[in-house]
């Protein structure tokens, strides 16, 4: 009996992270943004820990600019699986009216990056699981699987805690929290291959299917609801696309695509000429560090 | 298709790790259109003349790419149509020695780069120590800058007899020597024309087809639990991962260290039951009878593991803050984290020389054998026998630095002879002489709720466990210590911090200390648990509700406070916070003495 496909080892290695977690730290949540790699990562909690349920909490910080098929799929996944999945939303930013189309790189931080500190903090969590993965994006690369961060949520690139073998060291300070990511060695490809080897759920926003959208600046934009404005000359199309990560609809970009099974969707992958994080608009504005300064400030 | 393949590449400053790496990627086709594109930018930017600089791919931090140096690891992802890759680019300034040990320590074999005009530098040295105390078994030493020594054989030789003197005090499984150009390309994934004289492999094409699994199919089974599973009263099974052998269903086992005796029922992998399970998976075991065994305790089948509490180590220093003889740690070893002292430092090794030097103080990033003793005996082993059970991290107590980590090279017994350098006594060493661990106990709740009697009870009782104990309430501090405090606010308040003050000085003689104080408000307990540290304060909640306590009223006061004879008399005329933060709570209501006396001595076993 062999037990060494590169899937099996990445798989252990991920239930070992998110059990020890669970063993060390006083009060973890698991973020769940409903995307397939937040999809594999709950499908690796529900293993690490059966037939018990997942002794933490699931947390989804929400913008109100979602899909409206993820926050089905959220409320669906939330009922199968019998699991609690806290929403928040940063209500100050929803009071002032901050959205993706007037306020730009402002939108993010206060919807995402100032509400999951809000949320952190709001609940004590001491330890928060995240769906990152190194081969995303090149400060990602560097970052340790257990991610320190001061009480201000920053990391500091320049100083992080050695972390030798398997022996992670989860002693902090009070404030301190530590965001783990359990995925960090798992790519793309090993994550479409899980969900088919898994047979698990995602998002159908994945698979390609006749959408409208819109082309702005390059990027192929959904119109998911009304509140999307038109641009002077814009013109609403209907063709087959899909998406390679899951966001705010109005700052991810789909792919045309024909793929609308898994196998087609992993065919697609392997012979991708383009990293997954080109159709998000959020990476490209400020520079190729624009994601390290964006941790550096709390983001994920 | 081969396995995966953990490698890491390491070596001097500017031998070209990184764009070595970068190169490969780039030549064996696997980056994507768009990070070719930023890479054509930002190497525009850089300083290099508009020539595609590779190393640009791997330092992602914009102060490595500001100083144009490697500050921490980089992990990168490929796959090639033999095999998949993870590579960690790792740093080779001395000073971010312990970011190395990091890629280091997640590596099945190492890519050592060397300038072939420069030959082995100490660095090179130093970093194939470092992988090989982390026990990394495959070494290829990649010698670069070949066009700089325009592909003379000769010194590619020259070179290879050095490395070959570097590596003989080493063990290891394999070795390969390949002169490369990290900027041209010579031999990184094509053999070069340049170096007709070579006939081995081209870097990429050895990666691709070494094997580098572990030969242990004869190791005993071995399983450091994480946690244990409780989902309902019928179910209790042990979480971890097998690190040796293998183990199904019916096999006898044993709990290390307590050596308890089971047969294995039930082996859960995943969602699914199966009949057994091996090296690598992560597995729930259920035993066929209630055994005494908690997170840090290990599975063993056949005489897999050790026990022992005194070790000698030879580890990797990596904290700012230098290491002297005598000072304590928590040691996290497997799944166990306990109190540590590091003992006696034996020597430090220079990297170099190859010396062993007497000192009694190791600075960052220096390699030293020291020994090492634990509170109470731990399950372990050698390094070379079973890495997860002998390799160790120790983690300083105040600033919860990750201050070394290393492996165990062998086991000490008490019967050896333990050398004492110039050491002062510490308080794990008082406590390890009385063979307990010191805790304060520190009860709470109002008058009459049988605080002072549950005290006095648990204290004989530890005392005829062998325990050495004192206790301090009321009586015993009010007249002595605190003898010039009276009941207002600020005096209250200093009254609780003496208490906890005299409390951690017991505590740090190694006795158990057991305080009876109805200590009404959270701020002053927090105050206490402050004062004596957490990790060693139990809080009880005497929680014998108000009615109760009033209808015993052993010293008439409720009756007096009811008639107003006493001011801001606790639960009648001033407030009682019940605590939020204790780890065991008993109302006397309803039970004996001798019953609540069981109920606490019971939880207070755990936490003792």
């Amino acid at each position: 009996m062999s037990y060494s496909t590169h899937l099996d080892a990445l798989e252990a290695e991920a239930i070992y992270i998110i059990r020890e977690v669970a063993a060390e730290c006083e009060n973890p949540v698991m973020l769940y943004s409903i995307g397939k790699d937040s999809s594999v990562m709950l499908h690796l909690a529900l293993k690490a820990f059966y037939p018990e349920k997942p002794p933490f909490p699931f947390m989804h910080v929400n913008t109100t600019w979602k899909f409206r098929e993820m926050i089905d799929f959220r409320e669906k996944a939330a009922e199968k699986y019998g699991i609690e999945i806290i929403e928040y939303i940063n209500q100050e930013g929803i009071d002032e009216g901050i959205n993706p189309f007037d306020h730009g790189a402002a939108y993010t931080d206060i919807m995402k990056t100032k509400a999951l500190k809000q949320a952190l903090d709001k609940y004590g969590f001491d330890a928060a699981f995240g769906g990152g993965r190194r081969d995303e994006e090149k400060s990602r690369a560097k970052e340790r699987i257990f991610s320190f961060r001061n009480p201000d949520h920053a990391w500091d690139p320049k100083n992080q805690r050695p972390e030798m073998w398997k022996l992670f060291n989860t002693d902090i300070n009070k404030g301190e929290s530590i965001r783990v990511f359990p995925l960090s060695n798992w790519t793309e490809k090993d994550i479409w291959q899980y969900i088919r080897r898994e047979k698990i759920d995602i998002v159908p926003l994945y698979y390609a299917a006749v959408r409208p959208f819109v082309e702005r600046d390059g990027n192929l934009i959904m119109v998911d609801d009304d509140r999307m404005k038109l641009k002077p000359g814009e013109e609403i199309k209907h063709e087959k696309i899909r998406f390679r990560t899951l966001g705010c609809y109005p700052l991810t970009g789909g792919v045309r695509s024909d793929a609308d099974t898994l196998d087609a969707i992993i065919e697609e992958t392997l012979s991708a000429v383009s990293s997954e994080r080109t159709s998000r608009v959020i990476d490209s504005d400020g520079g190729s560090a624009s994601m390290e300064k964006r941790k550096r400030e709390g983001y994920f | 298709m081969n396995g995966l393949l953990k490698f890491i590449t390491c070596g001097s400053v500017d031998d070209g790790k990184s764009t070595l790496i970068g190169h490969m990627l780039y030549d064996a086709k696997l980056i994507f259109a768009d990070q070719e594109k930023a890479l054509v930018l930002d190497s525009k930017i850089g300083s290099r003349e508009g020539e595609i600089d590779y190393s640009l791919l791997l330092d992602g931090l914009m102060a490595e790419r500001e100083q144009g140096i490697t500050i921490d690891v980089a992990y990168r992802y490929f796959t090639t149509d033999k095999r998949s890759f993870i590579v960690a680019d790792t740093p080779g300034h001395e000073e971010y020695t312990r970011n190395m040990a990091v890629g280091a320590s997640f590596a099945d074999l190492a890519v050592i780069l060397l300038d072939a005009s420069q030959g082995v530098l100490v660095q090179t040295r130093r970093h194939a120590r470092i992988c090989s105390l982390m026990g990394i078994n495959h070494f290829v030493f990649a010698v670069n800058k070949m066009d700089l020594i325009a592909f003379d054989e000769e010194r590619f030789n020259d070179i290879l007899a050095e490395i070959k003197v570097l590596m003989s005090e080493f063990e290891y499984e394999s070795l390969a020597v390949i002169p490369v150009s990290a900027t041209d390309g010579d031999n990184v994934t094509e053999r070069s024309e340049r170096t007709l004289w070579y006939d081995g492999k081209s870097l990429l094409e050895y990666l691709e087809d070494i094997d580098v699994s572990a030969d242990d199919a004869e190791a005993g089974f071995t399983m450091p639990i994480q946690r244990v599973c409780r989902p309902n009263s019928s179910f209790r099974g042990f979480q971890g991962q097998i690190e040796t052998g293998t183990i199904a269903v019916g096999d006898e086992i044993r709990i290390l260290p307590s050596s308890e005796k089971a047969c294995v029922k039930e082996i859960i992998a995943g969602f699914d039951n199966v009949q057994k399970a091996v090296k690598g998976q992560a597995v729930n075991i259920c035993l066929d009878r209630e055994i005494d065994a908690s997170r840090g305790c290990v599975i063993v089948k056949d005489a897999a593991a050790q026990t022992g509490n005194m070790f000698t180590v030879k580890l990797l220093w990596m904290d700012d803050a230098r290491l002297v003889a005598g000072k304590n740690y928590m040691l996290k070893i497997g799944t166990k984290r306990i109190p540590a002292v590091v003992m006696d430092i034996k020597y430090k090794i220079d990297v170099n020389t190859r010396n062993r030097i007497d000192t009694d103080t190791i600075y960052k990033n220096e390699i030293a054998v020291c020994d090492i003793s634990t509170s109470e005996k731990i399950v372990l082993d050698e390094f070379r026998n079973n890495p997860a059970l002998g390799s160790f991290i120790l983690i300083d107590r105040v600033s919860h630095m990750t201050s070394a980590c290393g492996v165990v090279t062998k086991m000490v017994s008490r019967a050896d002879n333990l050398t004492w350098h110039d050491m002062t006594i510490t308080r794990e060493q008082r406590a390890l002489q009385k063979g307990q661990r010191p805790k304060t106990i520190w009860l709470t709740g109002l008058s009459g709720s049988g605080k002072s009697t549950i005290a006095n009870e648990i204290e004989k009782r530890l005392f005829l466990m062998g325990r050495h104990t004192m206790s301090l309430d009321g009586d015993n501090v009010r007249l002595g210590l605190n003898k010039n405090l009276g009941f207002a606010e600020g005096d209250r308040i200093e009254n609780i911090r003496r208490v906890a003050e005299v409390a951690k000085l017991m505590n740090d003689a190694g006795v158990i200390v057991i305080t009876s104080f109805i200590s009404p408000y959270e701020r002053d307990r927090l105050m206490a648990r402050d004062i004596v540290g957490s990790d060693d304060f139990i809080e009880i909640y005497v929680s014998t509700p108000i009615e109760e306590c009033e209808k015993r009223d052993v010293k008439g006061l409720y009756k007096k406070a009811r008639e107003g004879k006493i001011s801001s008399f606790t639960g009648v005329s001033s407030p009682y916070e019940v605590p939020t933060t204790h780890q065991i709570e008993i109302d006397t209501s309803d039970i004996t003495i001798e019953e609540a006396a069981d109920i606490v001595m019971k939880q207070l076993e755990k936490l003792l």
